[in-house]
């Protein structure tokens, strides 16, 4: 019997990193751009993505996999625009995983798809720690959940290209400081684009989309950096 | 609650450690998890040990060391340890992108028992 040290030094996520980097792949042959829609539960998720996929140019082709614990009302909700929705019930799990995605796109026909938006599980915390092999991670953050969340929950405003403020037309009846929150994420993350949004009355999502398809249009010109 | 999948893909790396080396028995892991993974380490530690038993880890002690988050100005080049989740440069004000440590979730080492071991071929026996 010997007592031994084994030095390691491995990426405990190594596996979920290999699975997100294989759909990736998937993603960049098929040429399809993906984006990892983040927020709390009620920020206002499916409401953006009816808006996105209404004010989108008919050019392009959408694809959504939602994500949920439970239920397929949102799915329900985005079949009415019209385009096709997968719906993922993590039956419990917080967040969605990069396996997960990988069983999803059997539903999809990628080669039909121009941008795929995946709507993750309503959480601040757990999905900004999962890669799914997405090309831009984006959130929401709704004025009704109070001016503090970006110090509370860091993570998730590090790792977002965008943020959008969304119910900005409830903002004559709360105490949310928008220059407040500008002004620490422009400390947490620098290179983060900020959209004030309303999904109820439409303002703002025109630069939103606009920002997307222009993405969109340069596709694969970017690393991710962090 | 996302430490459980984290708990499960360390036990994995761990075990598959456990078996290269030939460990019959694993009883300490070590664990660097950067104070921006958005991991709670009590919970880490719990997961584990309920996802370890009845494993060759069963009972291993899970020691968690938290690394600060530390970031690199691309400015003046200033390495600085950021406070409150601002990365603006205490030296020149600018806001630093580059992170240079805060999100490991990384297995550092495993220490264990090592089986008897003939010198060839040993048989880890899946």
């Amino acid at each position: 019997m010997e007592k031994v040290q084994i030095p390691v030094i491995r990426n405990i996520l190594e596996a979920h990193e290999r699975l997100a980097q294989e759909n990736r792949r998937i993603f960049d042959k098929a040429k399809v751009f993906v984006i990892n829609l983040m927020s709390s539960p009620g920020a206002g998720k499916t409401s953006l993505l009816e808006q996105t996929i209404r004010a989108l140019s008919d050019q392009i082709s959408v694809g959504v996999i939602e994500g949920d614990i439970q239920s397929s009302e949102d799915a329900e909700r985005i079949q009415k625009t019209n385009v096709p929705v997968v719906q993922i019930n993590t039956g419990g799990a917080c967040h969605l995983d990069p396996s997960m995605i990988r069983s999803a796109l059997d539903a999809l026909d990628l080669s039909s798809i121009d941008l795929l938006i995946i709507e993750n599980v309503g959480n601040l915390v757990c999905p900004a720690e999962f890669n799914l092999g997405e090309h831009r991670k984006i959130m929401i953050l709704s004025v009704t959940e109070g001016d503090d969340k970006a110090l509370k929950y860091p993570l998730m405003f590090r790792m977002s290209s965008v943020l959008l403020i969304n119910k900005i037309d409830l903002l004559p009846y709360i105490d949310f400081d928008v220059e407040k929150i500008r002004k620490e994420c422009k400390k947490l993350n620098p290179h983060q684009i900020i959209f004030e949004i309303s999904c109820k009355t439409g303002r703002g999502i025109s630069q939103w989309v606009k920002w997307l398809e222009s993405e969109l249009d340069q596709h694969y010109g970017e690393v991710n950096w962090w | 609650m996302h430490e459980m999948a984290i708990a499960q893909a360390l036990l994995d790396v761990v075990l598959a450690e456990a078996e290269d080396h030939n460990l019959i028995m694993v009883d300490r892991v070590v664990v660097q998890v950067g104070e921006m993974a958005a991991v709670v380490p009590k919970s880490l530690e719990f997961c584990f040990s309920i996802l370890a038993n009845h494993t060759a880890a069963s009972g291993a002690k899970l020691i968690i060391e938290v690394t600060p988050v530390v970031a690199r100005c691309s400015n003046c080049g200033e390495v600085f340890e950021v406070e409150n989740f601002s990365f603006e440069c205490p030296e020149c004000s600018f806001v630093a992108t580059e992170c240079v440590s805060g999100r490991e979730l990384m297995v550092v080492s495993v220490e264990g028992v090592r089986g008897r071991c003939d010198g060839e071929g040993s048989n880890s026996g899946n």
